[in-house]
């Protein structure tokens, strides 16, 4: 039995946010695979809920008139595991979202609530920041659009107003067009299992496939929100995909990411496989544009 | 005998797979009222007050009890038998809530509430001021003068201390030419995690008390309950439903008492106690973790002079199983690996964590991980094939130990290294993969073990069961060993059906739920034991019912009982076969009989006073990623002599079991606490890195049946056997994939990183420049 002392179940999304202000103290419900748990441990108990989870507008992916890919915030990561249009313009995202937890998780666990939760070891967290994604804010003064990397704040903390929920994740055409990427999740085992060190990379190679046009590296808990790797992707843009670029461009985001040591992971061990992660991920992903390492 | 050594479907398979199958929690009244735990945050301190108005003040909460309402009555909890000699019995160390809370998770107060919400409510509103002592968290820091005392009858913190000698240690270790092989190892704290938290439920009935548990043991934990309630132990009634699975933490009384104590502090109405995931973690029981420190003296020919072993237990905060984990441990080395000169010492320690019990091999895998890591690096010393190794030293056939009567009669270990070897290709594949060189390397190892079967002659062994023959002439049975989920009832079935002279083993009614009022007396499944021990007793009382059954039919059938046997469900007389009465037709009449009637029922206990050897081994193939730290099992084969099968697919199950906990030993599972404060860092399934499917390779299960002398049914132990020797053959594995002998598990990414980093396998320059 949950501690909850209220339940409002939202029917639109002008009605979540009349909830919203309503209740300024109710904590939003989608899946619950997180707030759930929150709440069992004793740390949400006792809270009013707003559940946004029968809001069907906000399910599914589709391309808006831009032809920007739009991910509705109540997708669950099964569905866009196996969306067609995922598949086709952005299938490390689906591949990333199908290594959160077990079945179940993903069958009721949405990208949303992956990214309102602020934690930087969120499967999705990584891929998003790597392709700049867009969050997209419903308030009672109309849509607000954020990078995700503004959109993160700190940890456990994401701009979302008091009058807003968050509706959509949308990936632009500019960020997935002839783009390629590849995650790599650490964990310490192989299912039902939380990032040690998440790792996205995604290229864009010339028509001809000998020059890394573009080259963009994101990780989840190489600090406390998810992060680029500025330094490491200056190294790699304008450059012949070599073995040796890899090194360096492995090499370079040491200076870019700051892991902690936690009882969780030293620093030093989750320094060690970050440059192993980029260095596997950049490859692969080269090899997805069709390239291949010289 | 053809109803044993079939694969049987599972009496229980059908309601099980349909989840009509009845667990304690299936079975508590709606009006139960909640009991929940408040579990001390800190690892030793003296409790000062327990504010409990706040607490009191939550709606739907009944009643606050604390650490200063309880009896002052020490118990002990071990799920042993009762022994008649005082200095054999287990150690009386607890109270119902303590005032001197020794770890981080001991109980301190509880709440009884209408409901579990306002229960939890009650529980984080009560106020507990402590007085902080110093706390010590390493087994062998708590053994130094001056360390913190948990316990004042145990100075330096020493449960318990004994020794074994062998020969002349000191004066072997001198002879010219010795070759030293020296190792400290260390196996973890790691929990049972079966699928069914622990939990009960109790309320009184008249002036008795009535608790229905999650139990693995319900006639001991009549004991303890009485025992904990100053309570005359016919006033307790124990009911055990089926259960999801024990592995030993509930071969101990858990919660039990405090359930029925609290009963009685709210007027005898029904209450509720179920543990959390969280909780079974910290506050139930915990595999002990054992440091070694073993010295092996080789001759440069690979036979071993000397041996001397140190073992290091860390029994938590109270006393639970004790040392008896510990020196089933030690037991193992003398017999393991035979040598003239021996000298074996364990130490079972308190510390501030949580209480140590048993878990699924007692002592045995701690044992077997640290004896197969020393020695294979002493064949490694010796220049020598591992697997040669073994076989030139490891115990031989005919070996006889005098304690327990056990006698090696066949070449177990080697027939089953020898079968282990053929499926894993292991000649061939230790070639290969020694000229390995890159990033991915690959390696095969192997482990062995010994195990006894039941407790004879340390503790009692005893058995007892009762038959009672239906009207259709099909056998109803009841015994004190239980059905925990390993399938027991199903081999009772067939063994009874055999023993009897049944069609079928779907003609033995098993009552699977044990009721101590009604049950006839028996220990419960621990210690690999019951189809062991319960073989006898069946054998016995099937005689006895035979006899019975047999004595009736001489009435009406007018043949001798000499001449008669009961075959397939059918009297038949012996000479020609022919078939006089079904045993439905016997029970008719029987029953019926205007001036006869009897019920053909028969009862009996049979005292076992044998033990027999239970032996295996694992092989174990792993691919290394070096750069990632990660090992990827291959292959995993364990090759068992358990005897006879009574049901091959439920010994092979209970191998897959087995196996499945020695990946997780091995590789990743361990339960951490925070060196500042004794607070356990990752008691929940998130962070405890209990392993998945997905880490499991195929899990290969063989046998070598080598029928058990001593045995009816010639079978022995297979219940723990399979959690053995699994790890350290992972262990061994990757020393042949990579060169690194590491000395602890479990082997995890964080061990690999350092122990690559140490050897040059991997290096960060980054490091050093920072």
């Amino acid at each position: 039995m949950y501690d909850m002392k209220a339940l409002y179940e939202a029917e639109s999304v002008a009605d979540a946010i009349r909830l919203r202000l309503e209740h300024p103290e109710a904590q939003i419900i989608a899946g619950g695979s997180d707030v759930l748990v929150q709440m069992r441990e004793g740390k949400r108990a006792g809270r009013e809920l707003i559940s946004i989870y029968g809001i069907d507008a906000m399910r599914g992916v589709s391309l808006d008139e831009e032809e920007n890919l739009r991910i509705g915030s109540l997708t669950s990561f099964s569905h866009i595991t196996r969306d067609p249009l995922i598949r086709r313009y952005c299938n490390v995202l689906g591949e990333a979202v199908d290594q959160v937890g077990s079945p179940q998780i993903r069958n009721i666990g949405t990208i949303g609530g992956n990214t309102c939760n602020g934690v930087t070891s969120a499967d999705s967290a990584s891929t998003l920041h790597a392709y700049e994604a867009i969050v997209e804010l419903t308030g009672s003064r109309g849509v607000r659009r954020v990078p995700i990397h503004d959109f993160y704040i700190k940890a456990g903390v994401v701009d979302i107003r008091p009058d807003e929920i968050q509706t959509a994740i949308l990936i632009p055409k500019a960020s997935y067009e002839n783009t390629f990427g590849h995650y790599i999740k650490y964990g310490m085992r192989n299912a039902m299992e939380i990032a040690t060190l998440g790792c996205s990379v995604n290229v864009r190679l010339s028509a001809d496939r000998q020059i890394i046009e573009r080259c963009r590296i994101a990780y989840g808990v190489a600090g406390p929100v998810p992060m680029r790797c500025p330094g490491a992707e200056a190294a790699a843009n304008g450059q012949r995909p070599t073995q040796e670029l890899a090194e360096r461009f492995a090499r370079a985001i040491i200076d870019d990411i700051n892991p902690r040591d936690s009882w969780r992971a030293s620093k030093a061990f989750r320094q060690h496989i970050a440059v192993e992660m980029a260095r596997r991920a950049l490859t692969r992903a080269v090899e997805l544009a069709g390239g291949e390492l010289a | 005998m053809n109803k044993v050594g079939r694969s049987e479907i599972r009496v229980d398979a059908f309601d099980k797979a349909c989840g009509r199958t009845q667990y304690y929690e299936d079975r508590i009244p709606a009006n139960a009222l909640y009991v929940r735990i408040k579990h001390a945050e800190i690892a030793h301190a003296l409790v000062r007050s327990v504010d409990t108005s706040a607490a009191e003040a939550v709606p739907g909460v009944v009643k606050v009890l604390t650490c200063f309402d309880v009896p002052d009555i020490p118990f002990p909890t071990a799920g042993h038998p009762w022994s008649m000699d005082p200095a054999h019995q287990d150690v009386a160390d607890r109270l119902l809530l303590n005032r001197h809370v020794r770890y981080w998770g001991d109980e301190v107060a509880v709440v009884i509430a209408e409901n579990e919400v306002a229960a939890n409510r009650g529980v984080r509103a009560l106020q507990v001021e402590y007085e902080p002592l110093p706390f010590v968290l390493d087994v062998q820091k708590a053994m130094e003068d001056g360390a913190p005392q948990l316990h004042e009858r145990f100075p330096n913190n020493i449960l318990k201390h004994t020794s074994s000698r062998l020969g002349d240690y000191a004066a072997a270790i001198r002879e010219p030419g010795l070759i030293k092989v020296e190792g400290w190892y260390d196996t973890p704290t790691v929990q049972h995690c079966h699928i069914e938290n622990h939990g009960c439920f109790a309320w009184q009935e008249g002036d008795r008390l009535v608790v229905v548990s999650s139990t693995q043991i319900p006639h001991i934990v009549r004991r303890v309950v009485a025992q904990a309630l100053g309570r005359p132990w016919g006033d307790v009634e124990i009911i055990k439903p089926y259960i999801g699975g024990g592995f030993g933490n509930k071969q101990d009384a858990l919660y039990e008492p405090l359930c029925a104590w609290c009963s009685t502090q709210v007027g005898g109405r029904c209450v509720r106690l179920d543990c959390s995931r969280e909780e079974t973690f910290v506050s139930n029981r915990v595999r002990h973790a054992i440091r070694f420190h073993i010295v092996t003296w080789l001759r440069p020919d690979g036979t071993i002079a000397a041996r001397k072993t140190e073992s290091y237990s860390d029994q938590g905060a109270y006393a639970s199983h004790g040392h008896s984990i510990a020196a089933k441990g030690m037991g193992s080395f003398p017999q393991h690996y035979p040598c003239p000169n021996m000298e074996c010492d364990a130490w079972t320690v308190f510390t501030n964590k949580p209480t140590a019990g048993a878990m699924r091999g007692y002592g045995m895998p701690q044992a077997s991980f640290a004896d197969e890591c020393n020695i294979e690096d002493c064949a490694w010393a010796a220049g020598m094939d591992p697997y040669e190794f073994r076989k030139k030293n490891i115990m031989p056939q005919g070996f006889h130990d005098n304690f327990s009567g056990n006698t090696n009669y066949y070449d177990s270990f080697r027939q089953c290294m020898a079968k282990g070897a053929a499926y894993i290709d292991y000649e061939r594949k230790r070639k290969e993969y020694a000229a390995d060189t890159g990033n991915i390397r690959r390696g095969v190892g192997m482990a062995t073990f010994w195990y006894n079967t039941a407790v004879y002659p340390i503790s009692l062994e005893t058995s007892s069961n009762r038959m009672s023959l239906n009207l259709d002439g099909t056998v109803t049975f009841q015994c004190g060993e239980t059905e925990i989920g390993q399938g027991a009832d199903t081999a009772f079935s067939q063994m009874v059906a055999e023993a009897v002279g049944l069609k079928s083993y779907r003609d033995v009614h098993v009552k699977s739920c044990q009721d101590t009022d009604i049950t006839p007396t028996g220990l419960g499944a621990y210690a690999s034991r019951q189809t062991y021990v319960a073989g006898f007793s069946i054998w016995q009382t099937a005689d006895l019912l035979r006899e019975k059954i047999l004595q009736y039919a001489n009435e009406i059938t007018r043949q001798a009982v000499a001449c008669m046997d009961i075959v397939d469900g059918n009297i038949i007389r012996k000479e020609d076969g022919a078939v006089l009465m079904s045993l439905g037709e016997l029970a008719m009449a029987a029953q019926y009989n205007p001036v006869h009637s009897e019920h053909l029922t028969a009862e009996s206990t049979y005292t076992i006073r044998n033990n027999a050897y239970s032996f295996g081994c694992t092989f174990a193939e792993v691919e290394v990623d070096i750069a990632m730290c990660k090992v990827t099992l291959k292959n995993i084969v364990n090759v068992h002599d358990c005897g006879r099968l009574i049901n091959p697919a439920l010994a092979a199950a209970q191998v897959h079991g087995g196996m499945s906990m020695a990946i997780g030993y091995g590789l990743s599972e361990q339960l951490l606490f925070d060196p500042k404060t004794g607070k356990p860092l990752n008691g929940n399934l998130l962070d405890y890195k209990l392993s998945t499917f997905m880490d499991h390779p195929h899990l290969e299960a063989e046998f070598v049946e080598n029928a058990e002398p001593t045995s009816p049914f010639g079978t022995k132990a297979l219940g723990e056997p399979p959690a053995c020797s699994g790890a350290p053959a992972i262990r061994n594995a990757i020393l042949q994939a990579t060169g690194v002998a590491i000395d602890r598990n479990p082997i995890t990414p964080h061990v690999l990183f350092a122990e690559f980093t140490k050897a040059g396998l991997i290096h960060d320059d980054w490091r050093e420049e920072a």
